[in-house]
């Protein structure tokens, strides 16, 4: 059984909220008291039927104002895959918690209201993931129970929004007919829609093939921590602790440390008590070296000829997320992969209006929610990939230094 | 240049994966924080909780502490398990005891108050006097819903409370552990994990767990639809009737208010089998603190609980 992460994203009422609920009940993860409570208060407020949407309602206070307003985590397994959903909220003045939200997902799940077809906000949720490089994304094309079941309108909507993805980065994209409310093509195929071919929704979440979707090429191990017990049964040994970013591992490789340049081989990959043959992504291990070389936090172990690039100068999108907006000359503290340093903002290329793709060039200033190209200056070297080869080397998070707060998301180019 | 060819499928199961995630966590926080600890309850999410920080740092020892808030009500079986875990490790523990807490004023026993209050007041005063600045907890996001929303690094202000409206953006796997003076960290290693990966964990792990997670005989009684244990510090109400039966836990805590169920599952497989199919939460079934009100746990972890 593997693991599948996925974000949702739609606007207010298109039925997010009921079709998690759906999928976790059909996946058995929803238990008889937490179904109860919400039958009940489903009776309380007179509904004819049980608002599955009450089960992923969080928050007191969200749930007072009747939408939801942060990223919200969910589980369920099937006999195939667990998988981990990231529920986010729809609405532009929640970019930020969708970049969020997108930022560890292997597949994008968009909404829309049959009726309606496609609005500004499902393109605007298909251009932030794409740029978050969500490697596949599912159109589910909701409340077919109340447009007849009609091909005609699914097709339409359908070809609008292939079309519109491919001026997208969208790698593998599946659109869905469905019924969250009646259950239509979401766990098994349904009878009222003889027309749809392709699988229902649960299917496509067990069967997608997410297994190449990792570069198994470009070795990059940010190292987090070094490990030296300083006990007598272990005096000498000396590790270099970290996740493996991409690439494969293997005792016996020749590596290069970077910002150091120097060289030298793996000597053995640790994990807990034993060694292991390869360490391939996401694997958390111990690597060690057989030559005594500085290594510390921050640096990165690649391959001789296949090394990410030091730079200070950072160019990326930027997804700001606070209210005081992101100006030019504006110090922040920036943290990327295991490295911290401090960076100036030297200017902002453009404004990227996520609703039609325009860029604005004219802009001084990012607010918030707002995605734009940003230039950086380090104080330190970043060891760096473009976002769109490696989503971890490629990534950093802006971090205001007065109040602590991560306030800005970057992608670099 | 030439791609690797896939020898094996290079696939981590969902278990490795939960687990690498949880060690790269460890890691990120010790490199960065000066003074974590690990909240040890001796219930089976801190157990998992410390042997992820085993694997994370071996062969070190643990680079932190472990703090346990006794509240003078704790299962024995638990406080057992607990001692033979830390001995093991090598690990350092600070207790903080409630009951000393309301004997030096910390802590007010107003008879009102339930247990679980009073450990969260007990627990904020010895972060405060050890100077902690983490604390990793063994919350799972798919506890409770209020938890779904909260952050792996959890920010508390100086007075330990959780602003739910004012989270930090978590993004990739950047954690921000940036502070101010006398605030602090909840790390929650576990986010990710569900009670049936807990189990599963324990048992390709063969980690030791309390003997109460087990099904066992005890003279229970019947309160709000759970079922107590007979002991001295709860004695029965009105119409309240002891009686054997072959129970088990499904979590632990202050044992006046932590009920089990009735269950023959001896073995982890067989408890495996038993949460696959439970319709009801861990939390429903057992915990008398969560279930006053839907939003019970959501003020509490304002105040500063785990
Ligand atoms: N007829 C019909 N109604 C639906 C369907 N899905 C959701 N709804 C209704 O649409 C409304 C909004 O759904 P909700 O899940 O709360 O939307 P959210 O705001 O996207 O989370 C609720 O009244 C649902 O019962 C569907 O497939 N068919």
């Amino acid at each position: 059984m593997d693991l599948l992460r996925f974000a949702t994203a739609g606007s207010v009422d298109d039925g997010k909220s009921t079709l998690i609920g759906r999928l976790l009940l059909d996946s058995k993860a929803i238990f008889e008291d937490q179904l109860e409570a919400v039958e009940a208060t489903s009776n309380a407020k007179g509904y004819d039927y049980t608002d599955l949407a009450l089960l992923t309602d969080g928050l007191r206070s969200e749930r007072e104002q009747g939408i939801t307003i942060d990223v919200a985590y969910r589980y369920f397994a099937t006999p195939r895959r667990k998988f981990i959903i990231a529920d986010t909220p729809g609405h532009v003045q929640y970019t930020r918690n969708m970049v969020t939200g997108a930022s560890t997902a292997d597949l994008g799940l968009v909404l829309v209201d049959a009726r309606q077809g496609l609005t500004e906000q499902s393109r605007r949720h298909a251009v932030l993931l794409s740029l978050l490089r969500v490697p596949h994304l599912v159109l589910a094309v909701n409340k077919m129970d109340l447009v007849g079941f009609d091909q005609g309108v699914f097709e339409r909507i359908r070809q609008e929004f292939v079309t519109f993805t491919q001026r997208l980065n969208v790698p593998d994209l599946a659109v869905i007919p469905i019924s969250a409310l009646q259950g239509d093509n979401v766990v098994t195929r349904s009878d009222a829609m003889p027309w749809y071919e392709g699988s229902s929704l649960m299917h496509h979440l067990e069967n997608v093939h997410i297994a190449s979707d990792r570069d198994l090429r470009d070795v990059r191990f940010p190292v987090q921590y070094v490990v030296r017990p300083k006990s007598d049964e272990h005096h000498d040994y000396r590790g270099y602790a970290g996740q493996v970013a991409s690439g494969v591992l293997k005792p016996g490789d020749e590596v290069m440390v970077l910002p150091s340049g120097l060289t030298s081989r793996i000597a053995a990959i640790d994990s807990f008590t034993e060694q292991v043959e390869e360490a391939f992504p996401p694997m958390s291990v111990v690597v060690r070296l057989e030559d005594d070389l500085d290594v510390s936090r921050g640096d990165m172990i690649c391959r001789v000829n296949n090394a990410p690039e030091p730079t200070q100068d950072v160019d990326a999108m930027v997804c700001w997320m606070t209210r005081e907006p992101l100006r030019p000359r504006q110090k922040l503290a920036i943290k990327h992969t295991t490295r911290s340093a401090r960076a100036l903002v030297k200017d902002i290329q453009y404004r990227l209006d996520i609703n039609t793709l325009h860029r604005d060039g004219d802009t001084r200033e990012l607010g918030l929610n707002e995605i734009g190209r940003v230039t950086l200056r380090t104080t330190q070297q970043l060891l760096v990939d473009p976002y769109e080869q490696n989503r971890t080397t490629g990534s950093f998070i802006l971090i205001d230094e007065a109040t602590g707060t991560t306030v800005g998301a970057g992608m670099i180019n | 240049m030439i791609p690797v060819q896939a020898s094996a499928d290079y696939r981590l199961s969902h278990l490795e994966e939960l687990e690498s995630e949880s060690i790269h966590i460890f890691r990120e926080v010790v490199a960065e924080l000066e003074r974590p600890v690990l909240m040890f309850s001796g219930g089976k999410d801190s157990i998992v909780m410390l042997r992820l920080a085993e694997k994370a740092f071996y062969p070190a020892r643990l680079p932190f502490p472990l703090l346990q808030v006794d509240t003078g009500l704790d299962f024995p079986e638990v406080l057992q398990t607990r001692d033979n875990w830390v001995e093991r490790l090598g690990a350092r523990l600070v207790v903080a005891s409630v009951e000393e807490a309301i004997a030096t004023g910390v802590v007010v026993d107003d008879g009102k108050t339930s247990r679980n209050r009073m450990q969260t007041a007990t627990l904020l005063d010895a972060i405060e006097t050890h100077g902690f600045t983490a604390a990793f907890g063994g919350g799972r996001r798919d506890e409770e819903k209020a938890r779904a929303k909260e952050r792996v690094y959890s920010h508390r202000d100086e007075f330990g409370q959780w602003d739910p409206k004012n989270q930090r953006p978590e993004l990739w796997s950047l954690y921000n552990g940036r502070l101010h003076e006398g605030e602090h960290m909840r790390i929650f290693p576990l986010s990710n994990w569900t009670e049936l990966d807990i189990w599963h964990y324990i048992a390709r792990e063969g980690i030791e767990i309390p003997s109460i997670y087990f099904a066992h005989q005890r003279r229970v009684f019947e309160r709000d639809g759970m079922l107590l244990s007979e002991h001295p510090a709860n004695p029965c109400r009105d119409g309240e009737v002891v009686t054997e039966r072959t129970v088990r836990f499904r979590t632990v805590g202050d044992l006046t208010l932590t009920g089990c169920v009735e269950s023959p599952a001896t073995t982890l497989d067989e408890i495996v089998e038993e949460v696959s199919v439970a319709r009801v939460t861990e939390r429903g079934a057992t915990r008398g603190d969560d279930r006053f009100s839907e939003a019970a746990m959501e003020d509490r972890k304002k105040e500063g609980y785990f």
